[in-house]
Parts: structure tokens; sequence; C-alpha cells
């Protein structure tokens, strides 16, 4: 009995994905829930498992495309029929319990050892490393598990009002773009549809295309990732291409990145404003607790759950500074949702700390490490980098002595942390040595004057230099 | 035409309709000298004199057996219940036997009962109840919850008329915080009619009682971000205004219920399935709830608003609803 893979919707507004690799080859075996291939969204990169155990008979959108939610892109044969009528792959059939426990070992399989590293090297040119750790479970319960029944107009989120008006006016739902929560077909979508008569036309293209010359001398075009860019290229391609080179192409996280700091630039007036702190006293604070925050906690202590106490401080002081624009509207918001850039090897993810405001500094700080650990494991659920209102960058971890960092959309600000290191400061007409770390804030000046950020930058250093709160 | 309050539209209905018909008799407790704990029935004494307006000992069994007695006597008795919580003390006659009279004995009992209810007023858990839907769910009752001091008066005096028994819920927040005119003339409002009170395209919430001015308060927000809420108010909660509920959802989509009541087995679940029944293909988003939190109502006056639905509410379910 063969099984379709679908690419799943990973996450409520999605409704592409990329393959970034195969695991696995056509003929190879898969058990169920076994990673089968990675993807890369909008949102996320995860690792999907197989949604059947057998073989992979037929891989339908090959590495590098990008394919709409609910897309077949593989067949699997059942594991019956695959030893029926494939005879190929030579040890079938493993017992159980084997392969549960090469499941937990590592994600590729081990039943052919030759194929599984060619995928590996494969793997190397594909720009995605695989992950460390397997990912047994789909990043969300949609789709993935559960084999698709039927294509159509039944995959397609609406409402029983809009399945009937589409009945009554036949009209092909899988054609009407919807704009409601979730990729949705809402009854404006329908509205629309039944007003314009164009049920079967595609969505409108961006309005936003890149540019569309071309050097005659063109180099290869970006093959890989086919997510839809609005990149465009700054000089012409022509003064790129000289001496010596190689071409690769972006990820498709790469590719977001650049999308986003390109937009987040031509959206908001970048403000830039820098204090300093001194945090001689956490410094001492953290060393001594260290261990015992350890032991107690089994979490180890680091410096990001002060600063992220000290920024809630801030936002509930200056709720501005904690807030979106949309249009002539600020939308302030009453949680403090705070993002925290954490740097991967193939790219930066921002999750976010929901309700920081309602955490205690242990809460905070296993958060932190809990979504650290996830995103460098592409584990991370879509929900978890979205919705926050403020995020934190922390350059220093690197050596950076300060960093103006770009506003992570929607929100309007970023705190960026130096290094901490000691420095020679005045201290009361003496010259001390004290532990200070640089604080900058870029922030969007639609909303955010420079009074109010450098106000709030005062709260921060001040609850930064006066702490008082137990940490265990 | 002068601007009255809730409290003294009820007491205008009760005046007047005792002046117009000698049957209409008042029981309970402090209503004759002191005028009632609210002052609903004040000056009523004076009028129409001991005979006709009864005070009673504690005791709201004896008030609801003697106003079932004058009923089967051919009065029309008006039991006041001082505060709606202790109408608990009578569920059996109420559901028992007023609620069954006409259907078992061919008897009916033309009495209203009635009282303050609801919360935000910091009374505790002995003074705040909705405690509506134990009556909702008794065939042979009818049970009044009105918003405004004209539905009130107007509604009051159909309970009155009526020959059947009839539950007139009044919000004691309500009692003196709404003031409207009045018409001068005898009026009444019908009985199972609901009323849209602001007209909407997006969502239609369902509400009742002091619920309804918050629901139209967050409608006026709600209109600022472009979405018109349609408010209907239920005026009556049996018999149920199914037409007007399921003529709204049809119109705007999608559906949100707002009541002051708890959560489970307040009367949204019931608006829900009525709107699953009679307008499925016309629903373009879930069916949302916005009531207070399964609990008594709290004697701390934080706890107690955070226990009450608020506006906040009412927008956060509204846009959740508009995003669909």
């Amino acid at each position: 009995m063969a099984t379709d893979v679908i690419m799943p919707q990973m996450g409520e507004s999605i409704f592409e994905g990329t393959i970034t690799k195969w695991l696995k080859k056509p003929g190879e075996k898969v058990e169920r829930d076994e990673p089968l291939f990675e993807i890369s969204t909008d949102k996320v990169d995860a690792e999907i498992p197989s949604p059947a155990a057998g073989v992979l008979k037929e891989i339908k959108v090959s590495e590098g495309q990008t394919v709409p939610i609910q897309t077949v892109v593989g067949v699997i044969d059942g594991a019956g029929s695959a030893a029926a009528s494939a005879p190929a792959p030579a040890k079938q059939e493993p017992p159980k319990q084997e392969a549960r426990q090469r499941e937990d070992e590592k994600p590729a399989p081990a039943s052919a050892p030759t194929k599984s590293q060619a995928a590996k090297a494969d793997a190397s040119t594909a720009g995605t490393q695989p992950s460390a750790q397997p990912a047994p479970r789909p990043v969300a319960a949609t789709g993935a598990a559960a084999p698709p029944q039927r294509p159509g107009t039944e995959k397609v989120r609406s409402s029983p009002l809009v399945r009937r008006l589409a009945k009554e006016n036949n009209i092909d739902l899988t054609q009407v773009p919807g704009t409601g929560a979730g990729g949705r077909v809402s009854k404006k979508d329908i509205l629309s549809a039944m007003e314009s008569g164009a049920a079967g036309q595609q969505a409108p293209a961006p309005s936003y295309a890149p540019p569309a010359q071309r050097p005659a001398t063109a180099p290869p075009p970006p093959s890989g990732g086919q997510a839809q860019t609005t990149l465009e290229v700054g000089v012409p391609r022509e003064r790129m291409y000289f001496g010596n080179y190689s071409v690769e192409p972006m990820s498709v996280m790469r590719q977001k990145i650049a999308e986003h700091m390109v937009m987040s630039k031509r959206v908001s007036p970048h403000v830039y404003s820098i204090d300093e702190a001194d945090v001689t006293g956490l410094v001492k604070l953290r060393s001594q607790k260290k261990e015992e925050f350890e032991r107690t906690t089994g979490s180890k202590l680091t410096f990001m759950p002060f600063f992220i106490r000290a920024a809630v401080e801030g936002l509930r002081a200056f709720p501005t500074v904690n807030s979106s624009v949309d249009g002539t509207n600020i939308v302030f918001h009453r949680e403090c949702n705070i993002g925290i850039a954490v740097a991967l090897d193939w790219g930066l993810i921002v999750p976010v700390v929901k309700n920081a405001e309602e955490k205690n500094f242990l809460g905070l700080q296993r958060a932190i490490n809990d979504l650290a650990e996830r995103a460098r494991a592409k584990r991370l659920k879509p929900e978890e980098v979205q919705e926050g209102t403020f995020s934190i960058t922390n350059p220093g971890v690197f050596g950076g002595l300060m960093g103006l960092p770009v506003i992570s959309q929607p929100n309007v600000a970023i705190l960026g942390l130096g290094t901490i290191e000691k420095r020679p400061v005045v201290v009361d007409d003496a010259i001390a040595i004290r532990s200070m770390v640089y604080l900058t804030l870029s922030y969007d000046h639609r909303v955010v004057d420079g009074a109010i950020a450098h106000q709030f930058m005062g709260k921060v250093k001040h609850f930064l230099e006066n702490w008082t709160e137990s940490i265990l | 035409m002068a601007q009255v309050t809730m409290l003294e539209a009820i007491r205008q209905a009760i005046f007047e309709e005792m002046e117009r018909d000698p049957s209409v008799v008042t029981i309970g407790e402090d209503i004759g000298v002191y005028g009632g704990a609210f002052k609903v029935t004040a000056g009523l004494l004076e009028r129409f004199g001991w005979e006709r307006v009864i005070d009673t000992p504690i005791s709201e069994t004896a008030i609801i057996g003697a106003a079932v007695g004058m009923s089967y006597q051919g009065l029309r008795p008006i039991a006041e219940l001082q505060f709606i919580d202790f109408i608990a003390c009578c569920f059996n006659q109420i559901t028992n036997f007023v609620a069954k009279s006409h259907y078992r004995w061919g008897a009916p009992v033309p009495m209203v009962m009635r009282g303050p209810s609801g919360g935000g007023v910091h009374g505790g858990p002995f003074h705040s109840a909705n405690p509506e839907m134990y009556f909702v769910h008794t065939p042979g009752l009818k049970v009044i919850y009105p918003s405004t001091a004209y539905d009130a008066k107007g509604l009051l005096k159909s309970a009155i008329r009526d020959n059947n028994p009839v539950l007139f819920f009044e919000h004691k927040f309500l009692y003196r915080r709404i003031k409207e005119d009045l018409p001068t003339d005898d009026y009444t409002v019908p009985i199972g009619k609901a009323i849209v009170r602001r007209e909407g395209r997006d969502l239609t919430i369902v509400t009742y009682a002091a619920m309804m001015h918050t629901s139209l308060e967050a409608a006026d927000e709600l209109a600022k971000e472009g979405i018109e809420a349609e408010v209907v108010d239920l005026r009556t909660l049996l018999p149920l205004d199914k037409e007007t509920i399921l003529q709204s959802v049809k119109k705007t989509n999608k559906l949100l219920i707002v009541h002051e009541d708890t959560r489970t087995g307040g009367i949204a679940g019931e608006i829900a399935a009525v709107a699953c029944e009679g307008a499925f293909e016309d629903l373009d988003g879930p069916i949302l709830r916005v009531t207070a939190k399964d609990s008594p109502v709290p004697f701390s006056p934080p706890l107690e608003e955070r226990f009450l639905p608020n506006k906040n509410d009412v927008l956060a379910a509204a846009r959740e609803l508009a995003r669909y």
C-alpha cells in the first residue's frame, strides 16, 4: 500500500515550504516517524518524519524546490509490498527493537550505510546541515504524520459558509487565495472571488518584484531555494563576477533573513542610542551563585535573564518601546514577549520568551536555555518565533564591544548587549576597575523619540546597577 | 417626558399596573413600610394600603407559596425576592409546582417573581448571583432579563398581564446607573422578542442585561478599528428569540455570545447550539463566548473584577473572530 508524503503546514500563516534535503534516497527503507526530509519555511527549519514505514518509492519534489503545503512530495511503498516488489535493500525488516534503537541514535538509517553516507555527502552541498539530534515528532501537528486522504477543496481551510457559497457558485476553493487566519479562505475572500469571477486565477503577484535586467553573460542563476525572493541587486551583476570566485545559493533561511533586514531598514527609520552600565555587582553575584544555581535548578546561570528582567522593567515604564506600528496606529502590547537572537551555524533565529513580565528569574533562565537548545536542534515550534514585542541581541558573546542591530519587525526597538569586560571608570573622582557593558538601542523613530529611548535605557541601566531581586 | 432610572421605571410599572388592575398585589420582605431594600416599592403602601402591599417574614418559600395561593384565587401577585439569589430556597415550588400547574391541572399561575440580580456591586457570593439558567431549563416558565429602563417597564407590564408565571431579573448594577426618557403613556414590550441594539456587518454579539452595555461600549471601540459589530439584546431568555439570533448570524456570519452568568451551562452554550442547528452553513468562524468564570461571585473587589467579563474580554474575542 503506497502512502503519499506531503509538505506539512508548519504554522498557521505558512502556505509553502522548501525541501532543503532528502534524508532518504529512492529505494531506501524508512521507519515510521524516522526523519525523511528537511524543509525550510518562512518560520522554521525542521525535519519531517516519515508518515509510514516502508520503502521510499519516489521523490516527486527534489531538493531546493518550493511547493505549497499539502503537495505530495514523495511516495512510500508500504512494508509488505516493498518486500515483495523491491528486493534491492539487502537487509529488510530489521526487528522492531533494533529499528527503535537506531532511531534514537541518529537520524540517518543504518540499514544501508553506504547510501546514508552518500546522502550525507549530498547534504554538505545543499547548504543545510543535518541536525545533530533526530526529531521524531513533527514540529507542528498538522498533516505530517497523518497520511493525506484526498486532494482538492477538502484540504482548503475555510468555513461552512465559504463551502456553501463555493458550491452554490461553482467555485474551486483551491483557487481562491485565503487571507483569513492561517491562510483560511474567509467570507471576504470568496465574496471577492465571486465578484471578480476570477475563481480560477492565481493570487496576484507580489507588487515588489526584483529588477528584471540580466547581463548578457549571465552567471548561473541562483538555484537551490526558490522561495519568492524580493531581494534586489545593488550593482550590475557583471561587476560582481570577476577573478576567481565560486557561487553558492543562499539557504532559504539566509534569504529570509536578508529580506527581513532589507524590509526592516526600509520600513523603520532607525535611530541608535548608546549607554553603558556598571554590572560589577551582577558579575559578582553570578560568580558567587553560579554553582549553587546550577546545582539546585539544573540550569546554567547566564547574564541574559538579568538583561531581560531589566528590559521588562524598562518596557513597563515606557510602553511605547513595547509596541508595533500599524499604519497610523500604534499597537501597544501588554505582554512583554522578548525575542532573543540565537546564532546558529546556518543562520540566525529569534525565538521568543513569551510573557517575560510574568516569569521570575529562574523561569526566564529556563525559558532561554530551552529555546536556545531547541533552536539549535531545529525543534522550535512556529509559534515560538512569533509574537515578539521587543528583542535583545548579544553581539557581546562574540567579543563585540557593541553592536547596532537592525530592528526585528514588527517590533519598534531592539537592545544590543556588548561584551562585559573590566574597564577603568571614574567613581567618586577616583579611577576604579569595574565590569562594564555597553548597551545599544536601535529604535524606530516613527514612534520612539530619543527622549523616550534614553529614559528607557536609563531605567534598564538603573535596574542592572541596582539589582536587588533574588535569583534563586 | 422625564429622565428615569431603571429602578424608577420598574416602580412605575408596578404602580401603574396596580392602578389599572385591582387584582395586582405585591408581596415580599420589607416592601411596605420600608419601601424595599432598593426602594423599588417606595410609596406603594401609602397609595394601595396593607391589603395589596404585603410585608412578609424572612421566608422566601412563604412568599412564593402565598403568591401561588393568591393567583389561584384570581389575584395577580408580584412577588419580590429581596435578592434573587434566595430564589433558590423556592426551587422546588417554582420548578415542580408553579411551572407545571397550568400543564398538570389546567390551573394557570399568573404571577411575577422579581428581584435584584447580578454582580459588579461587591455584594459577594450571596447577593450577586445570576441564577437565570436554573429556570431557563424549566419548561412552563418565562424568564425576562432587561437591559434598559424602557424595556424593564414595558416587559414588567407584559409579565404582570401574562397569565403564566414569569421570572423577572433586575440587574442591580443598572438600577441607578442608566437613565432614559420614558413615554408617559401606557406601553408594553412583548415577551420573547429580542432587539438589535446596534447594526453591524462583521459579527453578531448576542447578550443581555448589564453585559449589553459592556457589549455596546466594546462595539463602539471596535468600530474605530473597522470592525462593525451587531449587538442583539435578548431581553427575554425564555422563550428564546431564535429568529432574531439566526437572522443576525446569517447577516454577519460570526457569533459571539456575552453574558455575566458563569460559563458552564450558561445560555451561551444553548445559543451556540441554536446557531449550529439553524445557521451552520452561514458560519464563517467559530462561535465564541465571553462569560464570567466558573466560580461563585468573589467577595474581594479585585477578584470580582477578574471574575466578571469586561469590555476588554469582549474586544479580544471580537478581534479574534474578525481575524477569521
